[in-house]
């Protein structure tokens, strides 16, 4: 008995009490009311009080999974997700309808919402489909078979109306890759990303609101070096990666000085269709052709088929951006001010940006040791929206300052850690799989979440595991969590 | 399980990344909270309303301690825009009883006014009637983002002296510019001591800080009020203005242009200052107060205008004791000093007429009679002297810092808006009229009767009925007389004495007394034993029309009490009504009635019309 708790990882278990206890005393702070100071903790009338029901229903769960045995999830694993998807599917008809979304059910006087629990259910059947005899990602039929597993609850979800739930599916792919998935579609994804982001954001000068080439030529700037470091890291040809370097950022400040300076000494006139022609973004283009063509060369040199991909991708990297660009301006409006507002060229304060604004607010105005327990008055008087679930972090910031905010952040990083470093030492394929599922969707609520207080990336309604006031989402990573501990804790007999 | 080494190192890619993007959010948090610092002003912004809190402003009593301007609650309808939501548009107006268009109209006019802002208050309406706001009230919780702010409107209690009281109006962006205490919506005086003791009466407002949510609804004090201001309120003031004589001057001056001051000459005090024609400053009090004022703006012998310090008019024969003065201090005369005069002054080929009267006459006759003949004399003696002055321009700049000595040419400087200073001609002014320096004092011979180039407000004029009273000494007269809880401004305490000697003022004292008991001012005398009045009578010649009648005096002789200036636009002779209407205001002051020998003379002064053949085109 004494080796089952030894085995039991209690510095997990630490952290997560921890979280628990922060978020229940935050949710008592996001919804105090400063006219009536006296208000407890404990008035079950309010989001603090039904906290701590939510809480001792997760002992109980916590409790019933531990006593569980562990072949049990294994076992039955494809049961459970099954009945979860067709509880998913049930959702969709009988939701009570909140907002246009369909996503929670009642019951008597509870609702709980499916699709916080169809990710437990999910990542079972993964590490159940992985722990299948001869499974292997790179095996078409079988990756195949893993993006099913995932794609079912997200269009399930995506029918509730949850966008942002079903976005979670996604965070998974980091366990495809740790399972073998080339790491270029990972690559593909950040560039293309960067591609847009750049070529969006610099296509507009801030100060005067006109078009601006600017972003088209910094990304053009960018690909051939995004082409050497494919060379680095994909083709590990040092010496061509090396070269083509050199090459471009030769060119790119010789040919910046030269079409800067060059004009006035032109004769008529060659100097006037200098200028039309020879201008600074028409040279990175040819670059960024250049730097494609080069790699075609090395593939049709050598016949190797990587430096093809590369070769196809930098040309992609080029028609992606004009694509971005045509894209973006074929946009609604309204969409577009969507994304403008996210990117930082156009301030809605009242509109798009009214939310994430008053969050950044609340948290700017914390100061670093924050304004004190009970004392924010963004999120008390109503600024910040959903305070007590969604911008729950924003109560921390502007109580606790730079130095609670950044602690926690700090805790979720080395709990998201410490799950990837149980998840590495498992001894079975199903626990690792499953323990990597945990980490992916802990790192990603804690990414969306906190990134989109702070500005950094789009208003995703998903909550801050275990801080977010509500039962569904407590119990949804309490089971995800505590099924990963109990077979963390089973990983002895496994041998 | 089998283990395959190059995808195990991935881990370190996954972890790298998650602590990759943790840093950066750790970063943008160390962006947010420790080096940007305009968002704790903007949550500071966001969650604090400060609400004025208006201060009642100080009352205004008389010299006996009357109640002449009281506070009434009053109630202004303000809109903060940006709160307004789900406006039912229909039944607001029919609250208020406005039309539709009205508020459109209304709505569209605060949003282009200068300086406006959708989270402030803005007034819709100003001081509703207490019908008006007892039906608001009720439905106010229908309209977001409208509240009722309490304000004070003035009261009067006797309709009196609106150009010495003044009233109140909204401050004007420009005031709010020069001074920071004020705001949009914020009362402040306009004419007399409202303007001029603004500061006294306004009061210090205060401020209650309050939470406020995102729907812009207050949540309570700050700190439980721990932050709140109380306001402090006005300085009450009394005037030196007696109520009752006011009124009475007042009517007297009912039907007449002109004006009354009288000023008690012990202190400078101002004891009644009428500007006729007058009218009741209840019409600028609230909602119509714009529409009146416009009125009044147009009326005709324009009511605004307060003749009292503000209507520089020629002095005429009133201005005769002050040349009596000069002549004397400066030796160029003695009181026994003859000058002929046959009917009138007669140099050359030049003359002045002048009226009956025995002939050669000393200086004490000559005030009494009111003898042209001899102040021309005493002028030229003044001014021709080369053995004590060089040149006219030398003795005439004496003569000049005389007149300003006794309070001439420049504001006195009274605690009421818009004196104006009069004129009092100096050597440059000559040297330029005539495009010489080689004028002669018979060139400018009209100005020792008062006429010429001279002018002066009937309040300079007055003040000189006090210097004469005091003999040789006054103080800047001025309507408070005391401010609550605080002391009068220091120039009101500083006695300023004239550059003539006061055994000078007796001779003209006695030519003053005897004026009125055998000269021009008879029916100035008063059937009371032991009040001698001295007196001044004035005709002075109007180009535009009638000469005006003009009165100067005081009384008793010995022990003034009370200085006074009649001026009557195109009232004729000094006696026909500036020596009544002086006279009946100083036995009503002195003795509180009029003797039943002389209330003849009061109805006269009561029915007496000049107005009605004045030229009114002459004043718009």
């Amino acid at each position: 008995m004494s080796n089952y708790f030894k085995s039991f990882d209690w510095v997990t278990l630490v952290m997560y009490l921890i979280l628990v206890f922060a978020g229940w005393l935050t949710i008592h702070a996001a919804s105090y009311n400063l006219e009536d100071p006296d208000i407890s903790i404990f008035d079950f009338s309010r989001p603090s009080g039904k906290q701590i029901v939510w809480i001792a229903l997760s002992v109980f769960l916590v409790v019933l999974i531990l006593v569980t045995d562990s072949k049990f999830f294994i076992t039955y694993a494809p049961v459970i997700y099954t009945l979860m998807m067709i509880l998913l599917l049930a959702t969709i008809f009988i939701g009570t309808n909140i907002n246009g979304s369909h996503s929670w059910i009642k019951i008597g006087a509870f609702s709980i919402q499916p699709a916080e629990f169809g990710k437990f259910s999910t990542a079972l059947m993964l590490a159940w489909l992985f722990n299948t005899y001869n499974f292997k990602l790179t095996r078409p039929s079988n990756f195949l078979r893993a993006v099913l597993i995932i794609i079912v609850p997200v269009i399930l979800i995506i029918l509730q109306r949850e966008t942002g739930s079903a976005l979670v599916y996604f965070s998974l792919v980091l366990l495809f890759y740790r399972q073998g998935m080339s790491g270029i579609i990972l690559w593909l994804g950040f560039s293309m990303v960067l591609i847009f982001v750049l070529g969006i954001r610099y296509s507009i000068d801030i100060a005067t609101g006109d078009p601006s080439l600017f972003g088209q030529e910094l990304v053009l700037s960018i690909i051939p070096f995004l082409v050497v470091l494919m060379f680095v890291f994909y083709l590990e040809d040092y010496y061509s990666a090396f070269k083509l370097g050199i090459i471009s950022a030769a060119v790119l400040i010789a040919g910046g000085l030269i079409i800067r300076y060059l004009p006035p000494y032109l004769p008529e006139p060659y100097a006037g269709l200098f200028v039309k022609y020879a201008t600074y973004r028409n040279m990175a283009l040819l670059l960024s052709i250049y730097s494609a063509l080069y790699t075609l060369w090395h593939y049709l040199l050598s016949r190797y088929l990587p430096y093809l991909w590369v070769a196809l991708i930098g040309l992609f990297f080029i028609g992606w951006l004009f694509l971005c660009h045509a894209a973006f301006n074929k946009l609604e409006d309204h969409q577009r001010t969507r994304i403008e507002v996210l990117l930082g060229i156009k301030q809605d304060l009242k509109g798009a940006g009214y939310n994430v604004n008053q969050a950044k607010i609340a948290i700017g105005s914390g100061g670093f040791l924050g304004k004190g327990y009970l004392q924010g008055t963004q999120t008390k008087l109503s600024y910040v929206p959903e305070q007590e679930t969604d911008f729950i972090f924003c109560t921390v910031g502007e109580e606790k300052g730079f130095l609670g905010s950044s602690l926690l952040v700090l805790l979720y990083m080395a709990l998201i850690l410490r799950l990837i470093w149980l998840a590495e030492r498992q001894r079975t394929v199903f626990a690792q799989i499953y323990g990597y599922c945990v980490a992916s969707i802990f790192a990603f609520h804690v990414f969306i979440n906190v990134g989109m207080v702070i500005g950094l990336v789009p208003v995703i309604g998903i909550p801050l595991p275990f801080f977010s006031y509500g039962g569904s989402g407590l119990w949804s990573f309490t089971i995800l969590l505590f099924i990963f501990l109990k077979l963390d804790m089973s990983r002895i007999d496994s041998y | 399980m089998q283990h395959d080494y190059q995808l195990e190192k991935r881990r370190f890619v996954i972890g790298g990344l998650v602590v990759l993007i943790l840093l950066i959010y750790i970063g943008r948090l160390f962006q947010l909270q420790v080096i940007d610092d305009n968002w704790e002003q903007m949550s500071v912004d966001n969650a604090f309303y400060t609400r004025i809190v208006y201060p009642s402003r100080g009352l205004i009593y008389d010299r006996n301690g009357q109640l002449l301007v009281d506070n009434e609650p009053a109630y202004d309808l303000v809109v903060t825009m940006r709160n307004v939501k789900d406006l039912d548009t229909l039944d607001f107006c029919q609250t208020l009883g406005i039309t539709k268009e009205y508020f459109i109209a209304r709505m569209k006019k605060i949003r282009n006014t200068r300086g406006y802002s959708s989270y402030t208050q803005q007034t819709f309406a100003s001081q509703l009637s207490g019908y008006d706001y007892g039906i608001l009230q009720e439905r106010l919780y229908r309209y977001r983002g409208f509240e009722i702010v309490p304000r004070t409107v003035r009261q009067y209690k006797i309709p009196i002296a609106p150009l010495i009281m003044g009233n109140i109006r909204e401050v004007s962006p420009k005031e709010i510019e020069k001074d920071p205490y004020y705001m949009r919506g914020d009362y402040v005086g306009d004419l007399g001591v409202e303007r001029s003791y603004e500061t006294y009466l306004r009061g210090v407002k205060g401020k209650e800080i309050l939470y406020r949510d995102a729907h812009g609804r207050v949540q309570g004090h700050y700190a439980g009020g721990a932050y709140d201001i109380q306001p402090v309120s006005g300085h009450n003031l009394t005037l030196s203005i007696d109520a009752n004589l006011q009124a009475y001057a007042e009517s007297l001056m009912v039907n007449k242009v002109g004006a009354v001051v009288a000023i008690e000459p012990k202190t400078g005090e101002v004891l009644c200052a009428v500007s006729a024609p007058t009218f009741d400053p209840r019409l600028l009090v609230g909602r119509q107060r714009g529409k009146n004022y416009s009125e009044l703006y147009k009326t005709p012998f324009k009511p605004l205008f307060d003749r009292a310090v503000s209507a520089t008019y020629p002095p005429g024969s009133t201005f005769k004791p002050t040349q009596g003065l000069i002549g004397l201090q400066e030796g160029a005369i003695t009181p026994n000093t003859l000058f002929p005069c046959h009917h009138g002054f007669h140099l050359g080929s030049f003359k002045l007429g002048c009226h009956g009267h025995p002939s050669p006459l000393p200086l004490i006759p000559a005030i009494a009679t009111s003898c042209n003949g001899y102040f021309c004399g005493t002028l030229m003696n003044i001014l021709n002297d080369r053995r004590r002055y060089p040149t006219i321009q030398d003795a005439f700049e004496k003569w000049k810092n005389y007149m300003v000595s006794m309070g001439y040419g420049y504001p006195l400087g009274i605690d009421i808006p818009n004196e104006k200073r009069g004129f009092i001609p100096n050597n440059q002014f000559y040297n330029k009229a005539f495009k010489t320096e080689a004028w002669k004092t018979i060139n400018i011979i009209s100005i020792s009767i008062g006429q010429g180039e001279i002018m002066a407000t009937p309040l300079q004029i007055a003040n000189l009925g006090a210097t004469i009273a005091n003999r040789g000494w006054f103080y800047t007269p001025h309507v408070v007389h005391a401010i609550q809880d605080t002391l009068l401004p220091d120039t009101f305490s500083v006695k300023r004495k004239t550059l003539i000697d006061t055994r000078w003022y007796d001779y003209i004292v006695e030519g003053m007394r005897g004026a009125v008991t055998g000269g021009t001012c008879r029916k100035a005398s008063l059937d009371v034993k032991g009040i001698e009045v001295c007196g001044k009578t004035g005709t002075a010649q109007n180009p535009h029309g009638k000469d005006h009648s003009v009165f100067m005096g005081f009384a008793p002789m010995d022990d003034p009490k009370i200085a006074i200036c009649v001026f009557v636009e195109q009232g004729g002779f000094g006696a026909t009504y500036g020596v009544p209407i002086g006279s009946l205001v100083m036995e009503k002051y002195l003795t509180g009635s009029i003797s039943p020998s002389r209330q003849y003379l009061e109805d006269a002064m009561l029915n007496g019309n000049t107005m009605q053949f004045m030229d009114a085109k002459n004043y718009r």
